[in-house]
Order: structure tokens, then sequence, then C-alpha cells
């Protein structure tokens, strides 16, 4: 018994610290949310289903609804828990740089997540020009978070990446550990896996 | 008995959340300090390879790069300012390689925290970085060095020695690539 209490100590020691490597471009602004519960929701959706519709104000000012993309687009929905945190600041400044990728499997990115327009306007800045829109999930609070089953009972979504072909079927749902980024190649090899 | 495991159960729940908000990251390694020992991935392209004078696959430590300084660089696939200071760190780069009193005596190896290979290749492929880039995925590097902010640089002094001396060691870009040079060459005394 007290070589595993040793053992889980030790393992807890050295993975307790959240793994991200902060821009600078955020400076100290960053609130430090420590090392969360991995998954805090249970899933409403899954593979092959309808993707639930939904209309979101962006920052761009518009409104975006996931059915304007139908027929057209593959959409990848990157849901992402609460602006000015760790991991989330470093995620969509990474998919900023690699629009062709997206473009090359006739996708788009909507970046959404529960904080409110001005929050999101204000986080976002330090990314610079963003090419995908931001959606704002703010009100009813965390609506398009609750449908799919990932908005956790702080009111946060989940980190969790959705890919919805052109026919508005779900096509693949990560629904990652908060603490970490899911891994870009990931998403785009699923997204290579798409119909054409 | 039960008593007992019940204290256990207790006492690792009190050290778990304590260890969450006491958790203090290393310092960076300041300049006078030794490099903690890094096990680097080697790059797989052999331009990089040749460049850092290395051959094979594996893992690499910073004092088997034949140079006389090495600029190890802590960047992010992620990170707006590194992507913003891509071009001038290239910049950086010819302005060492065309000089000819201080190309080879002069390298720099960015190293990607939390970046996989893929992530890595990617900010290489975008920004056409000339020098080579190691990934960091599962942050081990980046933890050894004080989880620093990006971009980070770490400047170390070599000089055939086997010991990888720090020299410089400073946080965000640097806006006149020309004076962080002279500085790179008066602090690691290259010659």
């Amino acid at each position: 018994m007290k070589k595993r209490v040793f053992l889980f100590l030790l393992f807890f020691f050295f993975t307790a610290s959240g793994a991200s490597a902060l821009s600078d471009a955020y400076k100290e602004n960053v609130y430090q949310t420590g090392k969360l519960k991995p998954v805090d929701s249970v899933l409403k959706v899954k593979v092959g289903q309808k993707a639930p519709v939904f209309t979101l104000p962006a920052l761009s000012g518009k409104k975006v609804s996931l059915a304007d993309y139908r027929g057209k687009k593959n959409v990848v929905l990157s849901f992402v828990p609460a602006a000015w945190t760790p991991v989330c600041s470093d995620q969509w400044p990474g998919y900023n740089i690699v629009k062709e990728l997206f473009d090359e499997h006739d996708a788009v990115l909507l970046g959404i997540s529960v904080d409110n327009i001005p929050t999101l306007y204000s986080w976002t800045r330090q990314m610079g020009d963003l090419w995908f829109d931001v959606l704002s999930d703010f009100w009813p609070h965390g609506g398009v978070a609750s449908r799919y089953g990932i908005l956790r009972s702080d009111g946060t979504a989940e980190r969790a990446i959705i890919i919805i072909d052109k026919k508005g079927i779900l096509r693949y749902i990560d629904v990652h550990d908060i603490n970490e980024r899911p891994p870009l190649e990931t998403i785009i090899r699923r997204l290579a896996q798409l119909p054409k | 008995m039960r008593k007992r495991r019940l204290l256990v159960v207790f006492v690792v729940w009190i050290f778990a959340f304590s260890a969450t908000a006491f958790a203090s990251p290393l310092q960076p390694p300041q300049p006078g300090q030794l490099l903690p020992d890094l096990k680097l991935p080697k790059p797989p392209e052999r331009r990089d390879l040749q460049y850092l004078g290395l051959s094979g696959s594996g893992t690499f430590s910073v004092d088997q790069v034949k140079t006389q300084a090495l600029i190890v660089q802590i960047f992010s696939m992620y990170c707006p300012y590194c992507q913003k200071d891509a071009p001038n760190m290239n910049r950086f780069f010819d302005l060492i390689e065309n000089n000819p009193a201080l190309k080879g005596k002069i390298k720099i190896l960015g190293v990607g925290a939390g970046n996989s290979m893929f992530e890595v290749n990617t900010f290489k492929k975008k920004y056409k970085v000339p020098f080579p880039l190691v990934p960091d995925a599962d942050f081990s590097i980046h933890k050894k060095i004080g989880e620093v902010r990006t971009p980070y640089f770490i400047v170390v002094k070599l000089n055939g020695s086997q010991k990888a001396e720090v020299v410089y060691s400073r946080l965000g870009a640097h806006e006149n690539i020309e004076a962080f040079l002279a500085d790179v060459v008066k602090l690691a005394n290259v010659q």
C-alpha cells in the first residue's frame, strides 16, 4: 500500500504542472487555471449523425450559421474553453498560419468560445489578424456547446474539435483533454479522410 | 485498518492539491550557469544535420554541435510573436552565414515547445526557416529550461569544451539583430 501511495505521489509531482508554452504576446495577462479535470461533460452527439445546426454572432459583426456551409464546405469547429487562459491562447494562432491546409481539404474553420464578443475581441487581437471566423456562444450561455454536450459544469466549453462534412454529417469528434492542445496533424489527417 | 487507509487517501489528496498550488517551475538558465543536459531529437533533414555537424538519428546534446556558440531559440508554431519574428530570424541566420568570419562559428537551433514534428515542419515550411527546428512535443525540454514564454533565446558557449555554458538568456524577439549578433560574438568570445 505504502509503495503504491509513493508511486502515485511521484507520478503526480512529475505531471502536476499544466503543459503550455505561452507566447510572450499575452505578457502577464493570462489567467493560470492550473490542471483541470480533463473532460467534464457528457457528449450528446455522435459520428454519423446530422450536426445540430446553429447561428452565432461572429467577431466580424455578422451572424454565422452552420447551414451557410451546407453543400459548399467541410466545417471544422474548434471549441475552446475560455479566453485569456493558457492552452486556449496558444491554439488558434497556430491555425492562423495554416489556412492553406484547410483550403486543400475544402474546409472552413470556425472558432467558438462561450466568451462574449468584447472579451473575444480583446483576446484575439493578441493573435494577429485571424483568417477564420470567431463565434461567441455567450448567450444563451453556452447554448451551442450544451446542444453538442460539451458544456462543462463551470460554464466553460470543452476543448473540442468537431468535423462536419458538406452534407452536415458529423465525421469526427474529439473532446480533448482540456489541459492539452489537440495535435494539428490529427485534424488535417481527419480532413483528408472526408469523402471527396 | 480502514481508518488507516482513509488517512492515507486524505494525505494523498492534500499532497495532490498542494502540488498543483505550489508547483513552481524552474528558473530559465542564466549567464554563468551550465545549460541542463537536454536530449534533443536529431533533425531528420540531412542539410540540418550537416549544419549542426551531426549524423544519424536519435538524440543529441547541445555540446555535440560543432560550433563555438549555439543560439537555442525556444519557439512555438502557435506563438504569434514567434510567427512575426520568423522573417527576422531568417535574416539573422543570413547575417551569420554571409559573414566568413562568423559562418560555422555561430549556429542556431529552434526548439518547438509543445510542438510535434508535423507542427515544427509546418512552421519551417511556412516561414522558409533555413536553420534546424526540432520538436519538443511533450514539453520535456521546455520544463527543463524553466517553462519559459516564447520566443526565448539562450546562447551557449561551446568552444570545444564539453560544458555548455550559458552566456545569454532573454525573453522576447530582437528588434535589432545586428546588436544581438554583436552581443553573441562578444559574450561567447567567438574568434
